[in-house]
C-alpha cells in the first residue's frame, strides 16, 4: 500500500504495479494522483547553479553560502514536505535569524489559525464518515480539487451512524460562485452567489436561524436552507478558498455563524487545504511559537506580523530558499517578479517555474514515492507513509540537515 | 447520447421491413437498444442515396460500441477518477463491505466498477443490476458522477 501526496487527503489505499522505472498499473489513484505520481518520471530537476548543472554537493554548499551571507533571508514552501523535514527547516530559520512562511499565508492561514487555536470547533474525516448527515461545501470543489472526498468520506460512502448513506441520510449542500462539478451532485442544495457575497449570505442564514425573515437571497430557498441546518444531526462546513478570500476579515461572521449553529444542533468545521502537508507546518509552528504562519526569528526570538507574509517579506529579502511549492506561479505578480530578482534556493523534485528562475537547484525526492515520512491530513490527522521506489536521491529533510551541516 | 429519434432521422424511413422489423422507428430502437446491425438495413447500404446518411449513422452508433453488455459507456477522457461511482455501487458494496461501503477502494476483482490509473474500469459486468432477465434501472453510478464520465446506452 503506498500514500498518495497529491492532495490533503493521503489515500493510503493506493496499490501500485512496479516495473524498474515505471508505474505500470496504479489502482484507486484518482486522476489527480495519476498525474502527481507520472510526473516522476518526467522533468525531474539535476543540482545547478545559475543554469549551469553542477554536482549536489557544489549546489548545497552554494545554497548554505547564499544563505549565511544573507542578512534577511526568508524560507518559503514548506507545504509539500513532510513534518520532520518541516522542522528542521524551523531549526534552520532559527538558525539563520530568518522569516518563516508558507503557503497558508496566502491561503487558508487566516481560518487555520482560528480552527488550530480552538476558535472554531473541527473533527476528523472519520468522524464525518461516520457520523455526518450534513456537508455544505462552501467555496470549494472538491471533485476538481479533491476528487476522493466525497466517495471517501463525505457523502458517499457508509458509516457506523450512516449506513443509508447518500441515498437517504446524508445531505450534500455547495455555496459557490459557478455550477462546480460538485454543486451537480448536490442537485437540489446548490445556492449561487456572485464573488464576495459571502458575508451577506451569512448573515441572511443567521437572520433564518433566529426566525426572520431573509434579506438576501430567495426567501423561500433561504428558509428551506434553514430548516435543513437546524435538522442536521452532525453538520459539517468545508470553506474552500472561495469563502477564505470572500470573507478574509470578516471572518468573525463564519465563527458567529458556528456558534449559532451549535447552539442548535452539532456543527464542525474542516478547512479545504490544498497541499498535502500544509496543516502539519501550521500545527508544528504553532506548537513551538504560538503562531502558525508569518514568524520572523531574528534577534533569536520569533515575532510575528504581516510584515512577515511572504507578500511583504519577498520584497524586502536578500536571499530566499524555497521548498515544496512554487511561489513564482502561485502568488501575485509583483511578489513573484520580487521574489525572482534576489538570490533564490529551489529545492524541488521537478522542475517548475521557481526552479527555472533559482539560481541554486537542489533535487529532492518525491515524497510517497521516493522517501517515507509523516503528514497531517486536511483534518489533522497524522499520516506515516513508507516509500514504494528505492532511490538515491536525498529527502527534503536530509538536504536541509546538509545545508544546516554546512552553515 | 444519441437518441432513437435521431437514429430514426438517418434511415430510409421507407417502412420497407426488409430488416424484418415492422417500421424504420422499430428497427432504431433496436439499433439503439443493439438488438440489431446498422447492415440489416439493405436499402441503406446498397442504394447510393443514402450514402451521407449511412456515413453519419456510423459516426453516431461508433460510440455505442463501446459499450459493455448492460450498455454501459465510459468516456475515459471525461472521468476524475474520484471513485464516486464504485462507492455508490450496490453491487460493489455488497462484494466489498469492507472497503468499497465505507469508502476505500477495491481489493477483489468481484466487483463492477474500479478506478485503475486514475480513470474508472468495468469488470464483470453481468454482475450489474442491469443485466439479465430480471434486470432493473439501477443508477447508482450515473447519478453519482460529476462529469457525466458514465452512461447508459
Amino acid at each position: 500500500m503506498t500514500t498518495c501526496t497529491g492532495c490533503s487527503l493521503l489515500c493510503e489505499d493506493i496499490e501500485l504495479a512496479l516495473k524498474t522505472g515505471a508505474i505500470t498499473q496504479a489502482k484507486n489513484l484518482c486522476r489527480k494522483g495519476q498525474g502527481h505520481f507520472q510526473a516522476l518520471f518526467t522533468e525531474r530537476t539535476r543540482p545547478m547553479i545559475d543554469g549551469q548543472e553542477v554536482s549536489l554537493d557544489q549546489a548545497i554548499g552554494k545554497a548554505a553560502e547564499i544563505l549565511k551571507s544573507a542578512k534577511l533571508p526568508l524560507l518559503y514552501g514548506w507545504s509539500n514536505s513532510t513534518l520532520e523535514a518541516q522542522a528542521v527547516g524551523i531549526d534552520l530559520a532559527k538558525k539563520l535569524g530568518a522569516t518563516i512562511d508558507d503557503t497558508s499565508s496566502f491561503c487558508q492561514g487566516i481560518l487555520m489559525e482560528r480552527v488550530l487555536t480552538g476558535k472554531i470547533p473541527t473533527c476528523t474525516l472519520d468522524d464525518v464518515r461516520n457520523y455526518a448527515d450534513t456537508s455544505v461545501f462552501w467555496g470549494a470543489d472538491p471533485s476538481n480539487s479533491h476528487p476522493r472526498h466525497l466517495s471517501r468520506f463525505a457523502y458517499y460512502p457508509r458509516g457506523e451512524k450512516r449506513q443509508k448513506s447518500y441515498e437517504e441520510e446524508r445531505t450534500c449542500i455547495a455555496v459557490d460562485v459557478r455550477k462546480s462539478a460538485t454543486a451537480r451532485l448536490c442537485s437540489n442544495y446548490y445556492f449561487r452567489l456572485a464573488p464576495g457575497q459571502d458575508a451577506e449570505f451569512i448573515e441572511a442564514i443567521l437572520a433564518v436561524l433566529e426566525g426572520k425573515i431573509p434579506k438576501f437571497g430567495d426567501k423561500k430557498r433561504m428558509i428551506e436552507l434553514g430548516t435543513i441546518l437546524r435538522k442536521t444531526e452532525y453538520g459539517v462546513i468545508f470553506p474552500g478558498l472561495g469563502m477564505v478570500y470572500s470573507l478574509q476579515e470578516k471572518m468573525d461572521l463564519l465563527e458567529t455563524l458556528v456558534v449559532k449553529l451549535n447552539e442548535i444542533t452539532t456543527f464542525k468545521v474542516i478547512p479545504m487545504v490544498g497541499h498535502y502537508n500544509m496543516r502539519g507546518f501550521n500545527q508544528l509552528l504553532l506548537d513551538l511559537t504560538g503562531f502558525i504562519n508569518r514568524v520572523s526569528f531574528k534577534d533569536g526570538k520569533a515575532s510575528h506580523g504581516p510584515e512577515n507574509s511572504v507578500i511583504a517579506a519577498a520584497k524586502r529579502c536578500d536571499a530566499a530558499l524555497v521548498i515544496g511549492s512554487d511561489p513564482l506561479c502561485a502568488l501575485p505578480f509583483a511578489t513573484a517578479r520580487a521574489l525572482a530578482k534576489v538570490p533564490l534556493i529551489a529545492i524541488d523534485p521537478r522542475r517548475s517555474l521557481t526552479t527555472d528562475a533559482a539560481k541554486v537547484v537542489i533535487p529532492s525526492a518525491m515524497y510517497g514515492l521516493e522517501a517515507g515520512g509523516t503528514a497531517v491530513r486536511m483534518d489533522g490527522v497524522k499520516i506515516a507513509f513508507e516509500p514504494a521506489i528505492k532511490s538515491d536521491l536525498l529527502s527534503d529533510e536530509q538536504v536541509l540537515t546538509r545545508i544546516m551541516e554546512a552553515i | 447520447m444519441v437518441g432513437a429519434m435521431e437514429i430514426y432521422m438517418l434511415l430510409p424511413k421507407t417502412n420497407c421491413k426488409k430488416c424484418g422489423l415492422p417500421t424504420c422507428m422499430a428497427f432504431a430502437v433496436g439499433l439503439l437498444g443493439r438488438e440489431k446491425k446498422i447492415d440489416e438495413c439493405t436499402p441503406l447500404i446498397e442504394e447510393k442515396k443514402y450514402e451521407a446518411k449511412l456515413k453519419k449513422l456510423r459516426e453516431v452508433m461508433a460510440p455505442l460500441e463501446n459499450a459493455s453488455e448492460t450498455g454501459l459507456i465510459i468516456h475515459p477522457e471525461k472521468c476524475f477518477g474520484c471513485g464516486n461511482c464504485v462507492v455508490a455501487c450496490p453491487v460493489n458494496v455488497a462484494a466489498e463491505p469492507t472497503r468499497c461501503a465505507v469508502g476505500l477502494g477495491p481489493k477483489s476483482d468481484k466487483v463492477i466498477l474500479a478506478v485503475e490509473d486514475g480513470i474508472v474500469k468495468c469488470m464483470n459486468a453481468k454482475e450489474c443490476r442491469r443485466f439479465g432477465p430480471n434486470k432493473i434501472l439501477c443508477n447508482a453510478c450515473t447519478a453519482t458522477c460529476p462529469s457525466k464520465a458514465i452512461e447508459f446506452v
